[in-house]
């Protein structure tokens, strides 16, 4: 029951926050709807059991990308475009995917479940598992999928050279 | 009455945080919020894929958020440095002003 109570509350911040992100007219305010949105994120992480990815949440989301994007910004002028119109005109693309929204939000409501074939789900171990959250994924992490690590850390570098490279005046 | 949450909550909540960013891609013009909007999407996957990891019992799935949050990181720092490029010389971030290879 505290579960139900949690997921809708995380659920309503997660897609209040998104809403007011790609309504509202300031990019400051545009910006504080998206943390909200993230934090709304990273409580439903932690409904299901998702500790590392919770932290991994606000640590990077609210905590890093959040601040680069207030830093920009703050760097680029946005007051002129504040001032101007904040959509396109063509608005059948948009209109189409809110219609969407809508009919999946109406096929869930009154059909339930049952409107999703999804596989049956694990039975639930029994006893306590035997590692917590963070250790088995780290184990995960280093035996099975190294090599994509390895290749992370690859991608991290060309981001840092290409971040530099664009941001820079003149190289 | 509150009926227990599934796994089908979560797959239609990602859904419609999937469908608020494309519509934010697709309807705004501030550059600065279509980046938003992105990872909007982006974190609408990671729940997807959290939700299937809770619901298989498998910790793959989280893993899969892990890169894919990685991938966000290296998408915001290079998108807004170029961003930052496109402003200095252009003096503007709305897109539809942005049409140098435009005919």
């Amino acid at each position: 029951m505290t579960e139900t109570v949690f997921f809708y509350a995380f659920a309503a911040l997660t897609l209040l926050g998104a809403i007011f992100t790609v309504t509202l007219r300031n990019a400051v305010h545009c910006a504080i709807s998206l943390i909200a949105s993230l934090a709304g994120v990273a409580g439903l992480y932690l409904l299901q059991r998702a500790e590392f990815l919770f932290a991994v949440q606000i640590v990077l989301y609210i905590g890093g990308i959040m601040v680069l994007f207030l830093f920009v910004i703050m760097l680029v002028n946005l007051d002129d475009a504040a001032r101007q119109r904040q959509y396109h005109r063509h608005w059948i693309a948009g209109l189409a995917c809110a219609a969407a929204t809508a009919g999946l939000f109406t096929l869930f409501l009154t059909r339930g479940t049952a409107s999703l074939q999804l596989a049956a789900p694990a039975p639930a171990a029994a006893g306590a598992p035997a590692a917590g959250n963070v250790e088995a994924l780290s184990v995960l992490l280093f035996r099975e999928y190294l090599v994509p690590f390895e290749l992370a850390s690859l991608l991290l570098l060309v981001a840092i050279v290409g971040g530099v490279i664009m941001a820079k005046k003149r190289i | 009455m509150l009926y227990p949450v599934t796994t089908a909550h979560y797959l239609v909540l990602s859904a419609a945080l999937l469908l608020i960013g494309t519509i934010g891609i697709l309807l705004r013009r501030n550059a600065v919020i279509i980046m938003m909007s992105i990872e909007l999407i982006l974190n609408a996957v990671n729940v997807n894929l959290v939700a299937f990891s809770r619901h298989l019992d498998q910790l793959n799935g989280q893993i899969f958020a892990i890169f894919i949050i990685c991938v966000a990181v290296a998408e915001a720092a290079v998108g807004l440095g170029i961003l930052i490029a496109l402003f200095r010389n252009k003096e503007t971030v709305l897109v539809d002003e942005i049409d140098l290879l435009k005919w």
